[in-house]
C-alpha cells in the first residue's frame, strides 16, 4: 500500500504532462490531416458530389444546393475559408468561389447552371467540381504530400510540384545539413576545451567551467543579440577587420542576416551542450591509461588516438546526439540572425502558421520533424540513457 | 626535435582552445560596454576606446526604465516565471521521489515521457499548443494561465533531472529510522528528505525559472499584447527597430544569470557537503 502510494507521486506530472504536451501534439497530427472546413459548411453539396459521375457536370440541383449553401456561407462568414481551402487545391478558384454567392443574388438566368457559368465560366469546367468534391474529404494526404514537394491533383491523382514551388525537401536537407555541421563545429571546438577543463589545475578548472555556465545561463535572445552586433556590416567585428586593413571599408563582409550567421550563432549557443557532457566523462578517465601508453612507447598522437579518444566517445556521443538534436529544431536564432538564406523548417512551420495560415501544412511539416527527433531521442535513451543527462 | 614538435602541436592547440573559449564568451562581453553607449549605435566609436567620460552614458537604461512597455514586459516575465516554477517545482520534485522507488513500474518509459518536453523542437510546442488551447471550448489561448502552463510542461524536466540526481545520493536508511521513530510518510518527508534534497530541489526550480524567463516561442504564437514578456519585448525589438535600449536588457539579464550561475553552483558543493558520508 505504502509503495503504491509512494510511485502514485508520480501520476500529476504525468497527467499533466500527458495534457499539456500529448494531447496538443495528438490534436497537431489530425489537424495534418483533417479538415472539415468544408464538409462541415457544405454538408448537402459534399452528399451531391459524393454521388456524381465526375465526368460530366453535375445536375442543376447540384448546382442549387451549392448556391444556396454558399449563400449561408456568406452570411456566417465562412466563405472566405471555404474559397482559400479550395483554392489550395486548384489555384485561381479562390476569387470565382467567393464572387458566386454575392453575384448569384442578383443573376437573372433561367437557372442555377447557367447562372454560375454566367458568373465564371470556370464553373463549366470539370476542375473546380473536382477540386470542390476533394475539399469535401475530411481526411486528407494533401499537407504530407505537400510537405515532400508532391501535389494531389483536383481529380486525385498524385504528382510532383512544379520545380519553382519545390521547396520543402530542399529545406529539410538544409535543416539536417546545418544540423550535422553545427554538431561537427561544436564537436571540433568544444573537445579541446572540455579536454582543457578536464585536465586543468582544481582552480582553473573552476574558472573555465563558469566561463562556460556563463552562456549557458544567458538568455538566448541576449546572445543572438550579440551575434548581431559584432557581424552586421556596421559590426564590431568588420570595424576591427577594417581597421586592421583586412577588408576595405566600401567592401564590408555580409555575415549576418545569412547562413554564416545561422552557424556561427547556433554553434555557440549550443557549444555548452557538447562541453559539459564530454566534460563529464573526461573527467572520469583514469588518468594512468595514458600514462601507460606512453611508458609502453606511444608517441602522444598514437596515445590520444588509441588510447584518450576512445575512452571519451561516450561523452561525444552524448554531446553530439543533444546538440543534433536541439538544432534540427531550432528557430529563433535563425529567425533573428538567418535572413532567407539561413531558415530552417522550424522558421517554415512558424511561417505557414503565422503567415501564410496553411494550419494544414503547418502540421505535417511539423509531425515530419518530431517524428525524427523522436527518432534521435530514443536512440539517445537506448544509448546514453536519458536518467544520465547532466545538467551544468 | 621530437619534444619540440609534440610541444609546438600543444601550443598550437592550446591556442585554438584559448580562441574557443573567447568564441563562446567573448559575445557577452561585447554587449555591456556597448549598452553605455552615448551615441544610438552598436558599435565601438573612437571616443568610447579612448575611455572619453562623454562617449559613455545611461540613456539606455533610462529609456528602459521610463517605458511603459518593458515595465509590463518585467512584470510578465516574473509573474508567468514565478507561477510555472512553483508547479513545475512541485510536480517534478514529488514524480521524481516517486521514479526513485527501485519498483517503480515502466521506470525509463515514464522518464523518457517526463523528459520529453525538453528535446520536442519548441516551435512544435508552440505550434501544437497554440492549435489545442485556441480551441473555442478551451479557450486558453492569449490568456496568462495558457502560458504558465506551457512553461511549466517545459520546465518541470530540469526539475525532476536536478532531483533525481539529488536523491541518488540520498541515504534511504534515514527514511527507515525515521520511520522506525514513528514518523509517518509526511513527516518522514518533510523533515527528513526534503530538507536534505532541497539544494536539488531549488536548483530545478531555478532552472524551471531560466526556461520560462528566457521562452519565446509559446509567447510569441500564444500569447496576446497583455502576455508580452521580456524575451518576447526583446524580440520585436531585434526585428522591428532595433535600438541600444535592448542592449541595456541584455546587459542587466547577463547579470541575472551571473547571480542565478553562481546560486546553482553554491547550492551544488552544499549538495556535496551534505551527502558526504559521515
Amino acid at each position: 500500500m505504502e509503495r503504491l502510494k509512494a510511485s502514485s507521486l508520480a501520476l500529476p506530472l504525468i497527467a499533466f504532462v500527458i495534457v499539456t504536451l500529448l494531447v496538443p501534439i495528438f490534436s497537431l497530427v489530425r489537424l495534418s490531416v483533417y479538415d472539415s472546413t468544408v464538409a462541415d459548411a457544405l454538408p448537402k453539396t459534399a452528399e451531391a458530389l459524393q454521388q456524381w459521375s465526375g465526368t460530366d457536370l453535375p445536375s442543376i440541383a447540384v448546382f442549387e444546393t451549392l448556391a444556396e449553401e454558399l449563400t449561408t456561407a456568406q452570411q456566417t462568414r465562412e466563405l472566405g475559408r471555404i474559397a482559400s481551402r479550395v483554392n489550395r487545391i486548384l489555384s485561381g478558384s479562390r476569387s470565382t468561389i467567393s464572387k458566386t454567392p454575392r453575384r448569384f443574388a442578383r443573376s437573372d438566368e433561367p437557372d442555377a447552371r447557367a447562372a454560375f457559368i454566367a458568373i465564371d465560366e470556370d464553373w463549366g469546367e470539370l476542375d473546380i467540381w473536382h477540386a470542390l468534391k476533394q475539399a469535401t474529404d475530411t481526411f486528407t494526404s494533401r499537407n504530407f504530400l505537400q510537405a515532400v514537394d508532391f501535389r494531389l491533383m483536383p481529380d486525385g491523382s498524385i504528382a510532383r510540384m512544379p520545380e519553382t514551388q519545390q521547396v520543402y525537401v530542399t529545406l529539410f536537407i538544409r535543416t539536417l545539413g546545418v544540423s550535422i555541421a553545427v554538431t561537427a563545429l561544436c564537436f571540433f571546438i568544444g573537445y579541446p576545451m572540455a579536454y582543457a577543463m578536464a585536465h586543468a589545475s582544481p582552480g582553473w578548472a573552476r574558472l573555465l567551467l563558469v566561463l562556460v555556465l556563463i552562456p549557458f545561463w544567458t538568455s538566448l535572445l541576449v546572445r543572438t543579440t550579440s551575434w548581431i552586433v559584432i557581424l552586421q556590416q556596421q559590426g564590431v567585428l568588420n570595424d576591427i577587420l577594417v581597421f586592421i586593413g583586412l577588408v576595405a571599408d566600401d567592401n564590408r563582409l555580409t555575415m549576418v542576416h545569412n547562413m554564416t550567421g545561422t552557424l556561427v550563432a547556433m554553434t555557440q549557443v549550443l557549444l555548452p551542450f557538447m562541453i559539459l557532457p564530454l566534460y563529464s566523462v573526461m573527467t572520469n578517465i583514469p588518468r594512468d591509461l595514458t600514462k601507460a601508453a606512453s611508458s609502453l612507447g606511444a608517441n602522444p598522437f598514437q596515445s590520444f588516438t588509441r588510447v584518450y579518444f576512445p575512452n571519451s566517445l561516450p561523452g561525444v556521443a552524448a554531446g553530439g546526439l543533444l546538440v543534433f538534436i536541439l538544432s534540427i529544431g531550432y528557430y529563433i536564432t535563425p529567425a533573428l540572425v538567418g535572413g532567407s538564406k539561413g531558415q530552417l523548417i522550424s522558421n517554415l512551420i512558424a511561417y505557414h502558421l503565422q503567415t501564410s495560415l496553411n494550419w494544414g501544412l503547418a502540421a505535417a511539416l511539423s509531425v515530419i520533424l518530431l517524428v525524427g527527433v523522436m527518432v534521435l531521442y530514443v536512440v539517445y535513451d537506448r544509448f546514453i540513457g536519458i536518467d544520465r543527462m547532466k545538467l551544468g | 626535435m621530437n619534444t619540440v614538435f609534440w610541444r609546438s602541436v600543444k601550443g598550437a592547440i592550446g591556442v585554438f582552445t584559448a580562441f574557443g573559449f573567447l568564441f563562446l564568451i567573448g559575445p557577452l562581453f561585447v554587449i555591456v560596454p556597448l549598452s553605455f553607449n552615448a551615441e544610438p549605435y552598436f558599435t565601438f566609436r573612437p571616443e568610447m576606446l579612448m575611455l572619453d567620460p562623454e562617449a559613455f552614458s545611461l540613456r539606455w537604461y533610462e529609456n528602459l526604465f521610463n517605458d511603459e512597455e518593458w515595465h509590463r514586459a518585467l512584470f510578465n516575465s516574473f509573474f508567468i516565471g514565478i507561477c510555472a516554477t512553483i508547479l513545475a517545482t512541485t510536480l517534478g520534485t514529488l514524480a521524481a521521489i516517486s521514479l526513485n522507488q527501485s519498483n517503480f513500474p515502466a521506470r525509463r518509459t515514464v522518464m523518457a515521457l517526463l523528459i520529453s518536453p525538453m528535446v520536442t523542437p519548441i516551435v512544435i510546442v508552440g505550434v501544437s499548443v497554440f492549435f489545442f488551447y485556441s480551441q473555442p471550448f478551451i479557450g486558453l489561448a492569449q490568456t496568462y494561465l495558457g502560458i504558465i502552463l506551457s512553461h511549466a510542461m517545459l520546465g518541470a524536466p530540469f526539475v525532476v533531472i536536478t532531483v533525481t540526481a539529488t536523491l541518488a545520493g540520498f541515504n534511504q536508511t534515514l527514511m527507515h529510522a525515521a520511520s522506525s521513530l514513528g514518523a509517518n510518510a509526511w513527516t518522514r518527508f518533510r523533515r527528513i528528505q526534503l530538507p536534505l534534497i532541497s539544494p536539488g530541489v531549488i536548483t530545478g526550480g531555478l532552472f524551471a525559472f531560466a526556461t520560462s524567463f528566457d521562452e519565446v516561442v509559446v509567447v510569441l504564437f500564444m500569447g496576446g499584447l497583455e502576455q508580452r514578456t521580456l524575451p518576447r519585448q526583446m524580440w520585436s525589438g531585434i526585428r522591428e527597430e532595433i535600438n541600444p535600449t535592448i542592449l541595456a536588457v541584455a546587459t542587466l539579464l547577463i547579470i541575472f544569470a551571473v547571480l542565478v550561475l553562481f546560486t546553482v553552483e553554491w547550492l551544488r558543493s552544499r549538495t556535496a557537503k551534505q551527502l558526504q558520508p559521515q
